[in-house]
């Protein structure tokens, strides 16, 4: 169990990187507890796995360092490292039996063969797999195979951290329901620190006690599901984060208050002049329908999705999605909107705006 | 259901029949009717029954003919598929040196047989070529058209030469086909080199290795040119394999009977320890699968 640094760490797969754009990962600087769980989100293709591999050393980063409790282990091989990594699609060794799996990297640390047996089994019946101990791993169905991987990154008790690469994407949704909470239940009783790469929202807030969002190799937010909800720091941690995704409106920001299209939106606290394109944005949650106060609203389409309905709409010509209540009667009458002032936050070119001075804690 | 039969659509078989007739059913009978008849010329023929496959069974001739086969095709495979192995799992695995090193060992297999047999005739000989004139002049007594261990050595390593590529190659193939995550995994799970050839890359080349033995089983059993060019067989018979004894036999001594029925025999054998050999490494699967 560690505490992992990351520090002015950057990566690129060019030999001479010229432009930023050459990254996979920019420089960021980072410390992840001891003991934490945390969620590392963002879309296909934003360096999630990029930063998991420089984690367990299977990536060496161009730029910068990685430590482990202080120590420097950048140049230091996986084996080294003493990590646990489950990946994507199930790695298991086919001519091997089920048992033989789970104690590989118990025996290949010469761990003795009754402290592997009583690992193996306590894994085993974690993974619902006890029954199927001796059988080959070969002719198994992709799912258990996965579970199989699982198994063996969960197998050592003194890695320092275990890292899962999107390990539920071939499991079916009731099976990934109870490993996800089997994880959450040995994150518990062990601490170690485990960092779980998904592009599942539900996943990562579930799951984590911090979310990391990350955003074209950059890590643009890391904080816990309620911040992310109330105060992303950029605008992509607003879209990916909630269903549907936080509004944005172009905005001119004059103190404490915001003109949309000529028309004023009060704040709940003041902001100084803004540099770039500002925008306010604010969650489907905080948006209300009026018969005449507020923003002018265009609804294209309402969706009932159970709960609650989506209204589909647009103010000014910008997107505008809003959650009613069930049972809510959406009339003709209905042509504005108003934001619930302490839930809009101020942007500028994608970036969330400290106000001057405020009540509300700081993200 | 009213039905019209309409048979006729049988004839659209017929060109294949006709193909598969010529070129393999009557050759193949051809071979039985002389395998099963005696003849003094004037192309008279007389009913032999099964007095040609006795003989050849019970010939001290051919009997040595095979064991010497057996010994040639043991040593090629037990050569050759270690050293293909070897040779994929140390290439390049991307970029230019891989297309090289690809280009480079498909090479040997591109030279027709009979030219294989030249160049190693040339290189072995001690007055011009390379290799002959080398080792005599380090003091080594080498003389393969005179030594039947010299004769020996220098088939198999003509063999391998040629051959060792097609075993690479194959294993190359089977070795790119495994995804990176499994090399990724066994860092973390701190598998050592040997555990990871052992329970990653072997089982999955098993495949393209069964292909492999196969092919080459089946070559080597049936080799003629190279060794015909390179020592015609001798010295003595001490490198006369199975179809350069059938070919003396047949064309040589014009011994058409006992030539017909070894052809036969010969035809069976292969086509037995091809099928052990399939059958064995495919069971082996699928025991790992139970």
């Amino acid at each position: 169990m560690a505490q992992i640094t990351l520090s002015k760490l950057a990566h690129s797969y060019y030999p001479n990187p010229k432009s930023d754009t050459e990254f996979a990962l920019k420089e960021m600087d980072h410390i992840w507890d001891d003991g934490g769980a945390y969620a590392l989100l963002g879309s296909s293709g934003c360096g999630k796995t990029t930063l998991l591999n420089i984690i367990s050393g299977l990536v060496r980063p161009s730029h910068g360092r990685v430590l482990f409790d202080g120590r420097d282990v950048t140049d230091a091989p996986t084996a080294e490292r003493n990590i646990a990594q489950v990946f994507q699609f199930p790695v298991v060794y086919d001519t091997m039996t089920v048992r033989d799996n789970l104690a590989f990297p118990l025996r290949n640390r010469g761990m003795d063969a009754a402290y592997v047996k009583k690992r193996v089994d306590h894994i085993a019946a974690m993974i619902g797999m006890e029954a199927r101990l001796n059988h080959k791993a070969r002719g198994l169905t992709a799912d258990a195979k996965q579970k199989i991987s699982l198994g063996r990154g969960m197998v050592r008790e003194d890695v320092n951290a275990i890292l899962f690469d999107e390990p539920l994407t071939v499991i079916d949704p009731h099976m990934k329901w109870e490993l996800r909470t089997q994880l959450k239940q040995l994150h518990r009783e062990f601490r170690h620190t485990m960092i779980y790469v998904t592009h599942d929202q539900t996943e990562a807030l579930t799951f984590a006690d911090k979310v990391v969002v990350m955003y074209d190799g950059r890590v643009v937010q890391m904080g816990t599901p309620q911040e992310l909800f109330e105060t992303p720091g950029h605008s992509f941690v607003g879209y990916f984060i909630g269903s549907p995704g936080m509004n944005f409106l172009d905005a001119d920001i004059q103190g404490s208050q915001a003109m949309v299209n000529g028309l004023p939106v009060p704040l709940a606290a003041a902001y100084g002049p803004i540099k770039g394109r500002s925008q306010i944005g604010i969650r489907p949650e905080f948006v209300t329908l009026t018969t005449g106060q507020g923003l002018p609203v265009t609804i294209t389409r309402v969706e009932d999705v159970g709960r609650h309905r989506i209204i589909r709409g647009e103010v000014s010509g910008q997107t505008m999605n809003i959650i009613a209540p069930e049972g809510m009667a959406i009339g003709a009458d209905l042509t504005h909107v108003v934001f619930a002032a302490e839930s809009i936050n101020v942007y500028a070119d994608d970036w969330r705006v400290a106000p001057l001075s405020t009540t509300r804690r700081a993200a | 259901m009213d039905k019209t039969q309409n048979n006729r659509a049988w004839f659209l078989v017929l060109p294949v029949l006709l193909l598969v007739a010529f070129s393999a059913v009557i050759p193949l009978m051809t071979v039985v009717n002389y395998s099963l008849q005696d003849t003094f010329g004037n192309n008279e023929f007389f009913w032999a029954g099964l007095e040609w496959f006795e003989d050849v069974l019970d010939s001290d001739r051919i009997k040595d003919a095979l064991g010497r086969q057996i010994l040639f095709t043991g040593i090629i495979l037990a050569i050759e598929v270690p050293l293909g192995i070897f040779v994929a799992l140390n290439m390049p695995k991307k970029g230019f040196w891989a297309s090289f090193c690809l280009v480079l060992m498909a090479l040997p297999l591109l030279i027709p047989f009979n030219v294989v047999g030249t160049i190693w005739q040339i290189f072995g000989r001690v007055d011009i070529g390379l290799l002959g004139y080398t080792l005599a002049a380090m003091g080594f007594d080498y003389n393969y058209t005179s030594d039947a261990v010299d004769a020996w050595a220098t088939v198999i390593v003509m063999d391998v030469w040629h051959w060792t590529s097609l075993v690479a190659l194959l294993s190359y193939a089977g070795l790119q086909s495994i995804p990176e995550a499994y090399y990724q995994a066994a860092k973390i799970d701190q598998a050592g080199r040997l555990a990871v050839f052992r329970f990653i890359e072997l089982p999955k080349m098993q495949g393209v290795l069964l292909i492999a033995v196969l092919l080459r089983f089946m070559d080597s059993f049936m080799i003629y040119t190279e060794p015909f060019v390179l020592t015609g067989g001798g010295p003595g018979n001490a490198t006369t394999f199975l179809s350069i004894d059938l070919v003396k036999m047949a064309i040589g001594q014009f011994d058409l009977g006992p030539a017909a029925a070894f052809s036969l025999i010969y035809f069976l054998v292969i086509l037995l320890i091809s099928w052990v050999f399939y059958t064995v490494m495919t069971n082996l699967d699928k025991r790992d699968g139970a």
